[in-house]
């Protein structure tokens, strides 16, 4: 709300200006539509505060417009209604929707050169950069928070079971072991995971290297169908299945639920996003670690790398031609090394630029804080494949719904793996071919 | 000077039955008939571009099982939240009926829930009964039952149509007090003279003369459980576990607002609309001949 009150006055002492025609000068306002609150919504605020005050031609306004999916059907509602904001975040589950929407967009890469702004998309990570650009190339939305699953380890409730808190845990076969023993050690929520869609299916499938859709997971086509049915697939999603029959894989929910069972102590493992460091960090009373996401051994090509979720910020049409010039000098200065770096260490998100990474460890900062430099170098061990280049599936969020029903079947033990994601593979290929109908 | 019952001349008349007419047009006739129109089409979420399909999305619709069970969903969450909900609502108004001292504290109280917004009430009970840390399912696991309505079907049914029935108790209860103290005393001291019991007047005597307030509530909770309860489904269950608990409407909301799916949405809302208007017919058709006015 501060926010508001600050664009209120920002925009009645530009009014004045106007209307007195006093000053020489007016400030364009430049509209961000954004998902953040709290914490993250703060940090936001202040990259905003910082380039407003960097400069006098400008003025950005940070609008908060409710969770990742209520921001996309405000942008959507307003473009509609003409009142659209000049940028708008989008998750990366939204980026087809968007890159379908010619004519809604203005591509990163047109208003950069419109306005003759220095910028070099190369600076990007591969693997983030790859999410948001099209395949001659060509970078449509800035990547903007991004995050990749890792698994974070309660090492005391090791030690409470008789294990050893440093084994290897790099493969789903040893994580087997780690959690027969934990199990045996009286651990009651040995393994537990958040985003189950994110990290059990669509990083699964790039990190053994497999296709998570045909057309190069969406990328080459509309025309796209689901895959996650394979053997490899299958096998995951039964052994975890088996887990959950035993007591070993606990379920808590759809979203990050079981993030507080694990930052209570009551669970040894947990599968989150890396950006969930900076909460356990402050909430866990207890010794934990970050390790890469584990691999089934034996999987040719695994482990390759794993891929992003998060947002990245869009450019909408239908602005003055100086609006964007103002759009342009935003995103280069929201993608200086500075404000990268500060991001990622204040976040956990992936440091998304060589130059942000590179000066968070001359900082020191991995030192610091071990752990936090395992999720970048999970993404960047090797280059992406078509299978690992990331998603672009049209009605997306609504598909991960439907993962998600088929997969508590599994927990449930209504189902089998393999009929639970066959039976998915079906309901989200009919949801695709609505989508290409509405994007033909 | 001149009284007369009669209006003369259409003007004055006309004037004053257009405003009535033209918010019907407003806000019922246009947005349906936009509704009807967009069915017929399958357009892109920006509104740049639309294809015609004809009946097209009506039939990728009922080809879908899944929209076809969430008919049998919706009847069965309807029914329930309509007779749980007048069922205990008229179970106190008949207790509050008798009550001589503090009737009016005990009725005040009574009403209290109905001014929870549903999507309140459903995180209120989302949270007694969360499968980590709600209050009722621990009470539940110490008798030995695990309650787990995020993978359990049937467990988050009842805990939806609980829900959603609760504030609805309050609201019944007004229109069933109020029925009971309309009956004149007269009739049941009467029966009480002859020898009847309290449950033997109930049904025959005060059952029956109730019916005119029954109809009238039925038509309205199942109107009220069919749109209103979208907002208590959001926050308990999204529709899952399995879209057991996936309503019609909630389908129209997820696939227009999260699916971005506009025709599919309304096409949606154009059975929706014709499944409420056929209900109706058949309530007023057939329950009401048994209602004694």
């Amino acid at each position: 709300m501060k926010i508001l009150g600050k664009s209120r006055l920002m925009a009645a002492t530009v009014a004045f200006c106007i209307a007195g025609s006093t000053a020489a000068w007016a400030q364009t306002e430049i509209q961000w539509w954004h998902a953040f609150t709290g914490r993250l919504g703060n940090l936001l605020a202040e990259q905003v505060d910082k380039f407003n005050a960097s400069q006098s031609d400008y003025v950005v306004v940070g609008s908060h417009k409710g969770n990742y999916s209520e921001t996309l059907n405000a942008g959507i509602a307003a473009f509609r209604a003409g009142e659209q904001p000049h940028i708008l975040m989008v998750f990366e589950v939204g980026t087809a929707t968007m890159m379908a929407a010619e004519g809604a967009i203005r591509p990163v890469f047109v208003v950069m050169a419109d306005a003759g702004v220095d910028f070099d998309p190369d600076g990007y990570l591969g693997a983030v950069k790859g999410y948001y650009t099209t395949t001659a190339g060509d970078m449509l939305s800035l990547p903007y928070n991004s995050s990749t699953p890792v698994l974070y380890v309660n090492r005391d409730l090791f030690i409470e079971a008789g294990l050893d808190p440093d084994m290897d845990l790099s493969t789903w076969q040893q994580v087997d072991d780690a959690l027969a023993g934990l199990k045996e050690g009286g651990v009651t929520c040995p393994l537990t995971t958040a985003w189950q869609s994110w990290v059990h299916l669509e990083n699964f499938s790039a990190y053994h290297n497999v296709p998570f859709a045909t057309q190069e997971n969406g990328f080459a086509g509309l025309d796209t169908e689901l895959a996650f049915n394979g053997p490899v697939q299958a096998k995951h999603i039964e052994t975890m299945g088996n887990w959950t029959r035993d007591g070993k894989f606990i379920y808590a929910g759809r979203r990050n639920e079981g993030g507080a069972n694990f930052r209570g102590g009551e669970c040894a493992l947990f599968t989150e996003s890396s950006a969930g460091y900076a909460g356990v960090k402050a909430e866990a009373q207890f010794a934990f670690e970050i390790r890469s996401l584990p691999y089934w051994g034996g999987v040719e090509g695994a482990p390759q790398n794993t891929i992003i979720g998060g947002s990245s910020l869009w450019v909408l049409a239908g602005h003055d031609s100086d609006d964007y010039n103002g759009v342009a000098d935003f995103l280069n200065f929201l993608s200086t090394s500075d404000i990268q770096a500060k991001w990622h260490q204040d976040t956990g998100y992936l440091p998304i630029t060589l130059a942000a990474a590179e000066q968070t460890k001359a900082e020191g900062f991995y030192e610091a804080n071990p752990g936090t430099e395992i999720a970048g170098m999970q993404m960047t061990a090797k280059a992406p494949t078509s299978n690992s280049k990331g998603l672009r599936l049209g009605s997306f969020d609504q598909i991960r719904g439907i993962i998600d029903e088929e997969l508590e079947a599994v927990w449930a033990g209504d189902k089998t793996a393999q009929a639970a994601l066959d039976s998915a593979v079906e309901r989200g290929n009919m949801l695709l071919r609505r989508f290409e109908q509405a994007n033909r | 000077m001149e009284k007369r019952v009669r209006f003369r001349g259409w003007l004055l008349p006309t004037l004053l039955v257009v405003p009535q007419l033209a918010i019907t047009a407003i806000f019922f006739f246009v947005p349906a008939g936009q509704a009807v129109w967009q069915s017929l089409f399958i357009p892109d979420p920006f509104g740049l571009r639309s294809q015609f399909v004809g009946l097209g999305n009506f039939v990728f619709l009922l080809s879908d099982p899944f929209y076809r069970a969430s008919f049998v969903t919706t009847a069965i969450f309807s029914a329930s939240v309509a007779f749980v909900s007048m069922a205990v609502a008229l179970w106190l108004a008949v207790l509050a009926d008798r009550l001589i001292k503090g009737s009016g504290t005990y009725r005040t109280l009574l009403i209290w829930p109905y001014a929870v917004a549903p999507a309140v009430a459903g995180v209120l009970w989302l949270f007694m009964f969360n499968t980590r840390v709600g209050l009722v399912s621990w009470y539940l696991g110490l008798l030995g039952y695990d309650w787990n309505h995020t993978l359990n079907g049937e467990e988050a049914m009842g805990l939806v149509v609980i829900a959603s029935s609760w504030g609805r108790i309050s609201y019944n209860f007004l229109f069933f007090l109020a029925g009971l103290q309309a009956i004149p005393k007269s009739v049941i001291e009467a029966a009480a003279i002859d020898g009847a019991r309290f449950w033997k007047r109930f049904w025959t005597i005060v059952f029956p003369l109730l019916s005119p307030t029954t109809f009238f509530l039925l038509v309205v909770n199942v109107v009220y459980a069919f749109f209103e309860t979208f907002g208590v489904i959001h926050t308990i269950t999204s529709g899952g576990p399995q879209q057991s608990t996936t309503i019609l409407v909630y389908k129209v909301f997820s696939d227009g607002f999260v699916g971005q799916d506009l025709g599919s949405s309304a096409a949606q809302s154009v059975i929706l609309l014709v499944v409420v208007g056929i209900l109706t017919i058949v309530q007023f058709k057939y329950i009401e001949r048994k209602v004694h006015y």
